[in-house]
């Protein structure tokens, strides 16, 4: 019965959601935004990297901040569009009142939401990542990539991610106002503290616990490793660990994550109910 | 609890904290206090009171949308607030005078998908749509988007969102609220059969149009600044008033007349006012007919022409004028806040 429950939950949220993402303009309008904003989005730090490194794309640097970049592409995509279906529904389509009197499990149907965020975002991942190794020499070969170890750290960041916008998605239930910006927010800050586009060694040592203590730190790392194999060791960061130690890591600290956001969302869940904040809209 | 009450609810309150500026301390809104009502299953209850008189706080706690501050509700045999998990497969809601829903998903994609979300079989669940769209009379409008609905037909959508999945307790909040006069007759009916139906149904409706009340409810509880006044079938209510003699004056403008003035004459016993165009409705609440007689020395002395006056039965607005001391349209110009 809870399988069949979460299942539902789950199923009719994923497609409300890629109904929602994929139509609020025409399929071909929808297409270009979905290929230019990822290479612009790429283009800005390629430029900014060539300015800087005086045009030197063959150091280890230049893939470790082209991946890098690509793949935190997830990291906004999916926490966000988990938590922001709570902004979506209860604010724009006045509808989160509905779905909390139906029986099904929020989490899991905020989870369904984020689906479609995690597809398109996935689209962006492949085009920049096709545009990295077709325009910049991005060195990528497809045969000494460690596939298994790629989709492994695929599958475990992302889910590490959406339960990540679940804690997202409890602290929105209970903000009346600036909701909104909470997910792009958390996915600023990761960016700076996570590696993704330069080596924690380069931020100050007091501030690198913070960068340690972030799933998305290792992601990033195993991704890259996956991909490219030494280039991303040549830092000394993580160059320490092996790809088990790193995994084990991320496995530990997803598992940890996920344990506080569901605990989070659950709190959040209920203060919203005392304070009556579940139907209410601000248009803020 | 027994089992024939689809709800029950025992000293329920429930106060708002209310943030004002940061110097200020917290303020507290009463919005419930002590509400002790009990609904039988297949009974078509009413919520009977002014905006802000309390009747939607109600229903969200009712519907698990909102946790009480004190006392307990049950809702189909189950705690609403420590089970919401076992209430919220048996009810549904419909909230009127809002436009939610999905506006880029079609009338019926909508339906469908709140229909999967309880677990109603697809091809029972497009069935259903069918028939329930063509007993509102939207059913040519089943492929429209939402978003290309009026405000009307967008409500009428809702209304069949609730029915759909067939609760065994429907709160309907305000279902008529901004609808026109047709549309509210046509809404009216469809509940009625929908309850008739089925002798399990149970539907709680809050409203503050007294002649729907009148016309759909069982039973009324008339609730005013989260109390509930009294509670009992529209008949037994107005059977209150029967011994006065009722009468509805329209005037001009008052100059200055008060309604506690007029309750100071012999045997006038309730006055209430509506501000109408270019003047004022009265409706006078007296122990003998004679005391007109001195209602009409007190406009004469003020100069007021009396424009047009009725004697009539007591309605529900009477008694709510009765129990409260002021009309319904007074009480929410008063602003009791919901």
């Amino acid at each position: 019965m809870q399988t069949t429950t979460s299942w539902r939950s789950f199923r009719m949220a994923a497609w409300l959601g890629w109904l929602i993402e994929s139509n609020w303009t025409d399929p071909f309008l929808f297409a270009v935004y979905s290929i230019v904003k990822p290479l612009s989005g790429a283009a800005i730090l390629v430029i900014m990297y060539g300015i800087i490194s005086g045009g030197n794309f063959n150091t280890p640097l230049f893939p470790y901040i082209y991946l890098g970049n690509a793949f935190y592409i997830y990291v906004g995509a999916v926490m966000t569009g988990v938590s922001w279906a709570v902004v979506d529904d209860r604010e724009h389509y006045k509808t989160l009142k509905y779905m909390y009197i139906a029986p099904i499990y929020i989490p899991v149907y905020l989870l369904g939401r984020g689906v479609a965020r995690f597809i398109t975002g996935s689209i962006a991942v492949f085009i920049t990542i096709i545009a990295g190794v077709l325009f910049l020499k991005v060195p990528l070969h497809f045969e000494e990539i460690n596939w298994g170890l790629f989709f492994v750290t695929l599958i475990l960041g992302v889910v590490m991610l959406a339960l990540l916008g679940l804690l997202l998605a409890g602290i929105t239930l209970t903000v009346a106002r600036h909701e909104g910006f909470i997910g792009e927010a958390t996915a600023g800050a990761l960016y700076i503290f996570s590696g993704a586009v330069f080596p924690l060694d380069v931020l100050p040592a007091w501030i690198r616990p913070i960068g340690y203590f972030m799933p998305t730190t290792y992601w990033l790392e195993l991704l890259r490793r996956s991909l490219v194999g030494n280039v991303a060791q040549a830092f000394p960061t993580l160059a320490n660990f092996s790809n088990m130690e790193l995994l084990g890591i991320l496995l530990g600290l997803s598992i940890f994550f996920g344990v506080v956001s569901i605990w989070v969302f659950r709190w959040c869940d209920a203060r919203a109910r005392e304070l009556g904040l579940i139907d209410r809209t601000t248009n803020y | 609890m027994s089992t024939s009450l689809a709800i029950e609810t025992k000293n329920l309150g429930r106060i708002y904290k209310l943030r004002g500026s940061k110097k200020e301390t917290r303020k507290e809104l009463v919005a419930l206090q002590d509400v002790n009502l009990t609904v039988e299953r297949g009974e078509l209850f009413g919520l009977l009171g002014p905006n802000g008189a309390g009747k939607t706080t109600l229903i969200k706690v009712l519907t698990t949308l909102l946790s009480p501050t004190s006392g307990w509700a049950r809702v189909a045999g189950a705690d609403v607030h420590a089970e919401p998990e076992l209430v919220r497969p048996r009810i549904n809601m419909v909230s009127g005078g809002e436009s939610s829903g999905y506006g880029l998903l079609t009338v019926r994609e909508n339906l469908w998908m709140f229909s999967q979300f309880y677990g109603v079989p697809s091809k029972e669940a497009n069935e259903r749509i069918e028939a329930l769209l063509e007993m509102v009379g939207l059913k040519d409008r089943m492929n429209t988007k939402s978003s290309d609905l009026s405000t009307g037909l967008r409500q009428k959508m809702n209304i069949v969102r609730g029915f759909l999945t067939d609760p065994e307790v429907l709160f309907l909040d305000e279902p008529t609220l901004g609808l026109d006069v047709g549309a509210m007759r046509d809404v009216r009916r469809f509940i009625l059969d929908w309850l008739r139906a089925d002798k399990e149904r149970t539907l709680l409706l809050t409203t503050h149009y007294m002649a729907e009340a009148d016309e759909l409810c069982d039973r009324v509880a008339i609730i005013n600044k989260g109390r509930v006044l009294a509670c009992d079938t529209p008949t037994a209510l107005k059977q209150r008033l029967q011994k006065d003699v009722m009468f509805e004056i329209e005037t001009s403008p008052l100059n200055g007349l008060t309604m506690q003035m007029m309750e100071e004459q012999p045997e006038v016993k309730k006055a209430a006012l509506t501000d109408i165009e270019g003047g004022a409705r009265l409706t006078l609440s007296l122990v003998e007919e004679s005391a007109l007689a001195r209602v009409f020395n007190l406009f004469a002395q003020k100069d007021i022409k009396v424009m047009n006056l009725n004697k009539r039965q007591p309605t529900l607005e009477d008694v709510f004028v009765d129990l409260v001391g002021r009309s319904m349209a007074e009480e929410e110009s008063n602003g009791s806040g919901e």
